[in-house]
């Protein structure tokens, strides 16, 4: 049995309720209407290329701006994978940095640690970019990937020769760029479950990491899927760090030292000077695909949350 | 009590050291890019900043002095403005959600406003150029604003409705019991509890958009000028800092860095602050 | 605490007294911005006139004056008759100054590096992998070589540099031409892309074994290495002001009457083969009196005071017959 919503055994009928209830419905309501209506812009913008192109587009590998010949494969590729590995690096980083800052530390200072992570959000992208271009890249060009081909070269995705420019760069930057999000949402929300429940668990003799396990994960978990999906929203959409060092080259390769591009990275780099109709049209279409990867990606995390977790928790 | 178990479990412990190795390795690779970075820009610009910085005009590559007087003033009306149009979608928003938001209607708000949270910004800047910058024909502080309001949007809701939902439904009860409606329940001690969670899921996107260029391009454009009207173009600090970025030229570069260093100072200045004054209500 | 913000925020913004009216709006290429904000300060510091200028880009340039919603726009490539008509037909291709591109490498010790059209085609073409390939060795007898794989840097954005290196490449490359074109962007057979020149300058710098091409300005402001290409007539030249004001001398009898002219291979022994013009587009009927007024002015102005700038600035200033072939332009606008 579903426990009751507060507003269903209380029925306002008061004229205060009533109008609270309609005017915070407008203002949530407004976000849909925003993206509807950003899809149409988009889908108006970008009518050309989907009637000329259709459904080949999807699954072209050729970037030819000169011939009108557009492909979007390798972009799809490059944005799921640069993505996925920025979660695969912030997901696990930024919990721990969360739970750090709420259970484990018992600095004073960690007040301010928080809010200077929460700082790394304010770094203008084209700062990140140049950050990575002198030094993220080149230290791991320098040390990471000749120390990943030594000891894991078997497998594809570390073969290659190691650059400064390429798919693992673009992974890593975005992990840090979102690093922030992650953690500070995070801890807000562990630092918000009541403290009866850690109580209760520390009082049976559980060890810190039990107490986190079984009293702060439950309650917590909503708001910290929240939080890695607002993360992997910005992963997705970042364009300025990323295409200063992920070497804007369309290809699909299986090296992460290999360079690659993102579907909004090409979307930034070509809309100012985008040479004709046709490749302005294109690029609108590249954006409403990533927003079709978007409505499939947040999709299946749904899915996967409300199997796993339950109807209860998450609605 | 304590070494009993110690004893008789190792497992337990050694899962309990290695969870704190762990955190604190995550704490420190947390630490590590930022220092990097922060330590990067500071080195790069600490010596472009001095008085004129603040309150003088871009010059030219070459000619000494000038500074971002207007690109500071301008990032704060934009932030401004973007806060009118995104923090009360977002707040009211979210608190919708939060109490009324179970349903399919709910549901589809929720999704909507991730999905946004991944629209590249540029795409973002392109719909406000649509909308507002072709319809009054010019560029404007105000599509620039509208660009960054919807940005700033899918945070906040979030982070809204989750701190409200943290709220135990005790207080709540609490509340009702004592006869008040349930409209002032909610804002008046519900929302006050989430506060410090909701502050934060502001101040981040807050800090997110001044760091944005790509939306304010297309829409507020930037401005040598002082410029205080927003329905004109008007300077921003990220755009100024992006166009001197991108040049060959070592002193506009150092204006580039020197300007990352106010923006993200700004910024830290006010998150302190306001955080000062906000004290942490315990949930209980 | 948030209202209060709120409130000294909504204040500010309807104290607009103070703020400055900007008389004419502009908006294009990137290339010139440093001497384009140089000659608006001192303009405006000459007359009081206040005209803002950003570099969203060519295209971006193109599009926004097409639309109306700046006064003039800034472009490295010529706007083509369909965006001519597009945009009413009426419009002027002003140029203001030139620019050499530069081929630039990252060879540590290797000073002077020479190379020919088709070696330079070869390499962007990725048929020259290795920079001790017979092709590149046989034009540098002397230099030491190494045995390193070329990393190719080309630009990820569209933009009017790229447009004047590949019509350079079409000219003299036959493989060029066939496999790739010439254009603002195009379908590059190898190597990374940079974001703007100093994406690739950044790239260049940082890897050993890179080459790329940039504007002059970043290869002198980044201490990059640059290359010794050989020209139409057969010598061997390296970009700079004097083998660019040269290659313009050389090309000026092709430069047509709108001025939209390509002077990439141009004649003349001292030329410097890969330059290009910048132009500033405008209406040659103005609707406003005012701003045609005012526009005329600072165009004049930019083509005769404004011109001296332009060196310290690594831009070649326009020859001199040029300069009064445009001035005569300038003046057929109406207001």
């Amino acid at each position: 049995m579903r426990e009751k919503a507060i507003h269903e055994i209380n029925k306002g009928q008061n004229i205060g309720d009533v109008s609270f209830k309609l005017i915070t419905f407008l203002f949530a309501l407004t976000v849909p209407l925003l993206l509807l209506s950003i899809i149409f812009v988009l889908v108006k913008q970008s009518w050309l290329s989907i009637y000329t192109f259709g459904f080949n587009f999807v699954v072209n590998t050729t970037w030819d701006p000169l011939m009108d010949n557009y492909g979007a494969l390798p972009f799809i590729y490059g944005t799921l994978v640069s993505s996925f590995l920025a979660l695969l690096i912030a997901v696990p980083l930024g919990l721990g940095c969360a739970i750090y800052l709420s259970e484990v530390s018992q600095s004073k200072f960690k007040e301010y640690l928080a809010v200077m992570v929460e700082l790394l959000a304010a770094i203008p992208s084209v700062i990140y970019g140049l950050w990575g271009i002198f030094v993220l890249g080149p230290w791991l060009a320098g040390s990471v990937q000749p120390f990943l081909k030594m000891t894991l070269g078997f497998l594809p995705i570390f073969q290659g020769s190691p650059s400064g420019l390429s798919l693992m760069s673009g992974g890593v930057i975005l992990a840090i760029m979102i690093l922030p999000t992650i953690t500070a949402i995070s801890r807000e929300v562990i630092q918000a479950v009541p403290h009866n429940l850690r109580e209760s668990a520390m009082a049976l003799g559980a060890t810190k990491w039990e107490t986190v396990k079984l009293a702060v994960f439950g309650p917590a978990m909503s708001g910290i899927i929240g939080a890695i999906i607002l993360g992997l929203g910005r992963a997705l959409g970042e364009t300025m760090a990323v295409t200063m060092i992920i070497g804007n080259r369309p290809q699909i390769s299986a090296s992460l030292f290999a360079p690659s591009y993102t579907l909004a990275s090409v979307i930034a780099n070509e809309f100012a000077e985008a040479v004709s109709d046709m490749n302005l049209s294109v690029l609108i279409e590249l954006a409403l695909i990533l927003l079709l990867i978007t409505l499939f990606v947040n999709g299946l995390a749904r899915i996967f949350i409300w199997k796993t977790i339950g109807k209860n928790k998450i609605r | 009590m304590e070494n009993n178990w110690k004893k008789q479990n190792p497992i337990r412990k050694t899962k309990e050291r290695i969870f704190l190795i762990f955190i604190f390795f995550c704490a420190i690779m947390a630490i590590i890019p930022l220092i990097s970075v922060m330590g990067y820009v500071f080195l790069q610009g600490v010596s472009a900043i001095n008085f004129d910085f603040f309150t003088k005009l871009p010059t030219p590559v070459g000619e000494q002095g000038g500074g971002m007087g207007n690109a500071i003033i301008g990032t704060i009306i934009l932030t401004g403005i973007a806060a009118f149009v995104g923090l009360p979608i977002g707040v009211f928003g979210g608190i919708w959600l939060a109490q009324f938001g179970d349903g399919k209607r709910g549901f589809f708000i929720r999704y909507s406003a991730d999905v946004l949270s991944s629209i590249p910004t540029i795409v973002i800047g392109i719909f406000a150029y649509v909308l507002i910058v072709l319809m009054m024909k010019r560029f404007s502080a105000i599509a620039g604003g509208f660009a960054l309001g919807i940005i700033m949007i899918p945070t906040v809701i979030r982070t809204t409705e989750e701190m409200i939902k943290m709220v135990p439904r005790t207080l709540y009860e609490a509340g009702l019991a004592l006869g008040i409606p349930e409209w002032k329940v909610t804002m008046r001690i519900v929302f006050r509890t989430a506060w410090s969670g909701i502050f934060t899921g502001i101040m981040l996107s807050i800090a997110r958009i001044g760091g944005e260029t790509a939306p304010l391009i297309f829409t507020a454009f930037n401005s040598p000028y002082w410029s205080f009207k927003v329905d004109q173009p008007m300077a921003s600090m990220t755009v100024t800092i992006y166009n001197y970025a991108i040049s060959p030229f070592s002193d506009w570069h150092a204006k580039a860095w020197a300007g990352s260093l106010v923006l993200i100072s700004i910024i830290l200045a006010v998150t302190l602050i306001v955080r000062k004054f906000s004290k942490r209500v315990r949930y209980g | 605490m948030l209202k209060k913000m709120l409130l000294v925020l909504l204040s500010l913004v309807f104290v607009s007294g103070a703020a400055m009216a900007v008389d004419l709006s502009g908006a294009g290429a990137t290339f010139p911005y440093p001497i384009y904000s140089k000659w608006i300060s001192d303009y405006s510091k000459a007359t009081g006139n206040k005209i803002n200028y950003q570099p969203i880009g060519s295209g971006g340039g193109i599009r926004q004056f097409t639309s109306g919603i700046v006064d003039f726009g800034g472009s490295d490539a010529p706007m083509t008759n369909d965006e001519i008509s597009k945009a009413g037909g009426d419009i002027l291709h002003i140029p203001t100054v030139m620019g050499a591109v530069s081929v630039v490498y990252n060879l540590p010790g290797i000073k002077g590096l020479k190379l020919d059209a088709n070696s330079l085609a070869g390499i962007f073409l990725g048929n020259i992998k290795m920079w001790n390939d017979d092709a590149i060795a046989k034009l540098n007898p002397s230099a030491n070589l190494p045995n390193k794989a070329i990393t190719v840097a080309h630009r990820s954005d569209g933009s009017g540099t790229t447009d004047i290196f590949t019509n350079y490449l079409a000219k003299v490359s036959t493989g060029w031409a066939s496999k790739v074109g010439a254009g603002k962007a195009v379908n590059w057979p190898v190597g990374v892309g940079g974001k703007g020149n100093s994406g690739v300058a950044g790239v260049v710098k940082v890897n050993e074994g890179a080459i790329g091409y940039v504007e002059l300005s970043y290869a002198m402001e980044n201490n990059l290495s640059v290359i010794s290409l050989k020209n139409r007539a057969g010598y061997y030249v390296i970009p700079s002001l004097d083998s660019t004001s040269a290659s313009a001398d050389g090309a000026l009898s092709k430069i047509p009457s709108d001025f939209r002219a390509d002077l990439t291979n141009a004649p003349g022994k001292n030329s410097y083969p890969i330059v290009g013009m910048t132009w500033l587009l405008v209406h040659k009927n103005q609707k406003d009196t005012a701003k045609g007024k005012t526009l005329v002015d600072f165009l004049k102005w930019s083509l005769t005071d404004g011109q001296k700038y332009a060196a310290d600035l690594y831009y070649a200033p326009l020859p001199k017959s040029l300069q009064s072939k445009v001035l005569k332009t300038i003046n057929t606008i109406t207001y």
